[in-house]
């Protein structure tokens, strides 16, 4: 059951410059564990071992997963997943 | 180096003005590759904040996903200071995420001296790079 996940600049380290690439499982969480196996080091980019980084912004088709059930949110077939780190900083 | 067009970094730097004292934020999109920018997107600030900044998430990803759409790039990623110089602080590098964005800093704090100013962040690295702005935009077709 292949995911599409789109790769922000950042990660293409990762996935050999592929800003598309595919990954399986059945919750964004077992998608990201499968990310991790084809492209090892990309999961701790993303998240710690329990949650999503703070400033890392994960979109199911449209939805931000945090809004849905986060990690745990339900994938189907040909779902989309977005990776998009925050663009944020400051003078502080 | 960063060319850089006035009518661009003008909307840019009236943004910052009218946001004051709050921080502003926007980003600048060009064609892949051509390291120019070609238009100017002002982004909310989510953070609402005189010492932070951070693009609205779903703005970012509609402003993302339209760039991808137009084979663009963010060229620019652009924030202000409005009590301190236009040079990155510790958030602006530990926060940079694009290797190949140029980060303009607009400073609107009363007497500063040099108020833009561009910088490649990379890997934790700074370096302060060159700003030609040019009157009119000759950019090849």
């Amino acid at each position: 059951m292949p995911v599409f996940v789109s790769v922000p600049t950042l990660l293409r380290s990762y996935t050999q410059d592929s800003k598309r690439v595919q990954a399986q499982g059945t919750t964004v969480r077992e998608v990201v564990d499968d990310l991790e196996r084809r492209y090892p080091g990309i999961r701790s980019r993303l998240m710690d071992v329990q949650q999503l980084h703070r400033f890392v912004n994960l979109y199911l088709n449209d939805e931000d997963i945090r809004f849905l059930d986060n990690l745990d949110t339900v994938v189907a077939d040909r779902d989309e997943l977005t990776i998009l780190p925050a663009v944020a900083g400051g003078a502080r | 180096m960063l060319i850089i067009s006035r009518a661009l970094l003008d909307a840019a730097m009236t943004h910052a003005q009218q946001q004051h004292p709050l921080e502003a934020c926007g980003v600048m999109p060009g064609r892949q590759g051509t390291d120019r920018p070609s238009r100017w997107v002002p982004m909310v600030n989510h953070a609402g904040s005189q010492t932070f900044f951070q693009f609205e998430p779903r703005e970012q990803l509609r402003v993302w996903r339209e760039m991808d759409a137009q084979q663009e790039e963010p060229v620019v990623i652009y924030h202000s200071h409005t009590a301190s110089d236009a040079y990155p602080s510790r958030a602006d590098i530990d926060f940079a995420n694009e290797p190949h964005t140029h980060y303009l800093i607009l400073s609107t704090a009363s007497g500063c001296e040099y108020p833009v100013r561009s910088y490649r962040i990379a890997n934790g690295q700074v370096i302060e790079e060159s700003l030609r702005i040019v009157d009119v935009d000759t950019r090849a077709a």
